[in-house]
């Protein structure tokens, strides 16, 4: 028996085999949906050039060399410089460690924030659903990128403050998502089963309504990932984000702002970096969802 | 038929109307919460609270003033009943930019904000829902994919770089539109302010050619703005019309010979015009969200612009002024669009 016929196997006799499974069948689903795979593509792309940041620039994202200011994009400079003569290639490739590291804060923070206040809300019902949904609704009803720059304006600037205020806005959409899945399987038989054994609430919800939320939570994540990189690069862009000379995309776009009519690729070669980021994120996100959440079929 | 249709939609408004009470609960709590949360902002998550009113170059006077003022010696809950009082009867505090109560300012600026988003949601309705439609009924072929791509394009370019490189690219390269602003300075106070609204006031007098600078202007930021609403539409409008192109009355009216585009224009398109109108409202709010970057980038001189200026100052009051206004259009729009689908759509009465 080949590896794949183990990992298709219809009657899985471990659960890693069944996990394994699961993550093949997912995987391939996903590798037949171009667009998807592109989207994979550019993400991967981001991590290794976030990782390897180093070996990939050929100069100092810092470096100042006063001489060679403004210079258009060239064999020597592929982005060109900006007006402190730094090479804004360089720039870029450092910059995708910012944005990474904006993106992947604010998924761990509210990701789960909004799986524990949606699970709890569905798992008890009553008034503790109505309260915490309540505070959800107010939430989700107000314009997003609005209440991330009152709270940034609020904090101060800088990027931790935008990490936590991109993290404020976001993470009630994720407590919706989990309260609907959680009530779907809140009565079913394997709960009252576990709850017969003698399982405390805590037990239950950590160890059998979090994992059941979490599918249709990555796709969810997945997809404001493109969202919460445009809110970051907005706050940058305001200064109000990451602050110079860190090689933030949106601050470097602002800065490149007053170039725009002269020497345009200052403040555009950052923007292509965006798009592309948040392109791979959205494309990635499309395709996750027509896997893992067969209930939105509609959109294919 | 008539009488009978006639009953249905009496007992549909009655329906509706019962449901409106809740509802006006619920947008009033809406409301209240907006408040709570700008209160917290203004008053609790800053360190000092007055320094951050006041601005780091008020006297040691104007602190203890502005101190007493804000009553922060009381407790949290009465400065919070007393700020929604302040609230309703229309005091949002002084601005230390302008040095005007921020209402005053806000009224001002808003109509710049309202007549940019107008704009924008007509340009993304009436292309984002023929180009859903057409890509539903291209299901798979390249032109879906094509669409699917330009539609993913709206929720991955960041408004201010497209403003950025189309000011660089249509008034500075090609010169098909006017520069940043409202109008060219020699069109400046030409027209008597009315109703704010800069087509609507020259309309009004008659002034054609400040009509047309007026609109030379709003075209390059409208149409970027459009762009996203358009976006949006279109793959709403594309997901809702393949759920009805699936359907057995579809195949139904194929069947008995209908042509194809009244299956589509006259068949599947129908039910899917009350989702739509949700769609529609959603992104008309959103765009006002969005003019915010859009306005920064054109010096349009509205309730975005007036933000970013207040945020980079450091001016609170105006900061929670104008997020509490925008917030309050926001949560309206939102409310209506609701309500709009309960009375037209009969399955959710």
């Amino acid at each position: 028996m080949g590896a794949r016929d183990w990992l298709l196997d219809d009657s899985p006799a471990s659960r890693v085999q069944a996990d394994l499974g699961r993550a093949y069948r997912m995987g391939m689903a996903l590798l037949r949906n171009p667009l998807a795979v592109i989207g994979a593509l550019i993400i991967l792309v981001l991590i290794l050039t976030a990782a390897f940041a180093p070996w990939i620039a050929p100069e100092s994202p810092f470096g100042q060399d006063l001489a060679n200011r403004l210079l258009p994009p060239s064999q020597q400079h592929w982005m060109g410089t900006d007006e402190l003569g730094r090479d804004i290639f360089s720039r870029v490739v450092y910059g995708s460690r910012i944005t990474l590291l904006i993106v992947a804060l604010v998924a761990v923070i509210s990701a789960p924030l909004g799986l524990i206040i949606g699970a709890v809300s569905g798992y008890f019902g009553g008034w503790t659903d109505r309260f915490l949904m309540g505070v959800t609704d107010i939430f989700l009803s107000m314009p997003k990128l609005i209440l991330a720059l009152a709270f940034v304006a609020a904090l101060g600037p800088g990027i931790e403050n935008a990490i936590i205020a991109i993290a404020i806005t976001a993470w009630p959409a994720y407590a919706r998502i989990a309260r609907a899945e959680t009530l779907t399987f809140r009565s079913s038989e394997f709960i009252s089963a576990v709850r017969l054994l003698g399982a405390s609430h805590f037990r239950i919800i950590f160890r059998h309504v979090l994992p059941l939320c979490t599918s249709s939570m990555i796709v969810r994540v997945t997809l404001d990932m493109a969202g919460i990189i445009l809110t970051a690069a907005g706050l940058g862009f305001l200064g109000l984000g990451a602050q110079p000379p860190l090689p933030e995309w949106g601050a470097m776009i602002s800065r490149g702002r007053t170039f725009i009519l002269d020497q345009w690729w200052v403040a555009t070669m950052p923007g292509f970096a965006i798009i592309l980021v948040s392109l791979g994120f959205s494309l990635l996100g499309d395709g996750l969802r027509d896997v893992l959440d067969p209930k939105h079929g509609g959109e294919r | 038929m008539g009488l009978a249709t006639e009953g249905l939609n009496l007992r549909r408004i009655g329906g509706s109307i019962r449901g409106l009470g809740g509802f006006a609960v619920v947008t009033a709590l809406t409301f209240l919460g907006l408040l709570a949360v700008t209160f917290f902002i203004g008053r609790v998550v800053p360190i000092d609270p007055v320094l951050a009113v006041v601005g780091d170059r008020a006297t040691q006077a104007q602190y203890d003033a502005a101190r007493v003022a804000m009553g922060l010696d009381r407790p949290l809950v009465v400065q919070f009943f007393s700020y929604v009082g302040e609230v309703l009867r229309g005091d949002l505090g002084q601005s230390i930019t302008t040095n005007r109560p921020v209402a005053e300012d806000l009224a001002r600026v808003f109509p710049a904000t309202l007549e940019m988003a107008t704009l924008g949601i007509l340009i993304g309705v009436l292309l984002g829902v023929p180009t859903g439609v057409w890509a539903a009924s291209h299901q798979g072929s390249w032109i879906d994919q094509v669409i699917r791509v330009f539609a993913l394009m709206g929720y991955s370019v960041p408004a201010f770089w497209l403003g950025l490189v189309g000011l660089a690219v249509f008034y500075a390269g090609l010169g098909w539109v006017a520069g940043p602003g409202r109008l060219d300075i020699f069109y400046e106070g030409l027209v008597p302010t009315r109703t704010g609204l800069m087509l609507v006031d020259s309309a009004l007098v008659g002034d054609w050619q400040v009509f047309f600078n007026a609109l030379d202007h709003l075209a390059l930021p409208a149409t970027i703005l459009g762009f996203f609403s358009l976006a949006y539409i279109a793959r709403m409008t594309r997901s809702f019309m393949l759920d009805q192109l699936g359907q057995e009355y579809i195949t139904t009216a194929r069947v008995k010979g209908v042509p194809e585009w009244r299956v589509i224009w006259g068949h599947a398109f129908k039910p899917i015009r009350v989702p739509l109108i949700t769609v529609i409202g959603l992104s008309y709010a959103g765009l006002l969200e969005g003019s915010v970057m859009i306005e920064t980038v054109f010096s349009w001189p509205g309730i975005g612009n007036y933000l970013t200026q207040a945020l980079l100052n450091a001016d609170m009051n105006a900061v929670l002024g104008a997020t509490l206004v925008i917030g309050s259009v926001f949560i309206l729009i939102n409310k209506i669009s609701d309500v709009l689908y309960r009375v037209l759509d009969p399955r959710s009465r």
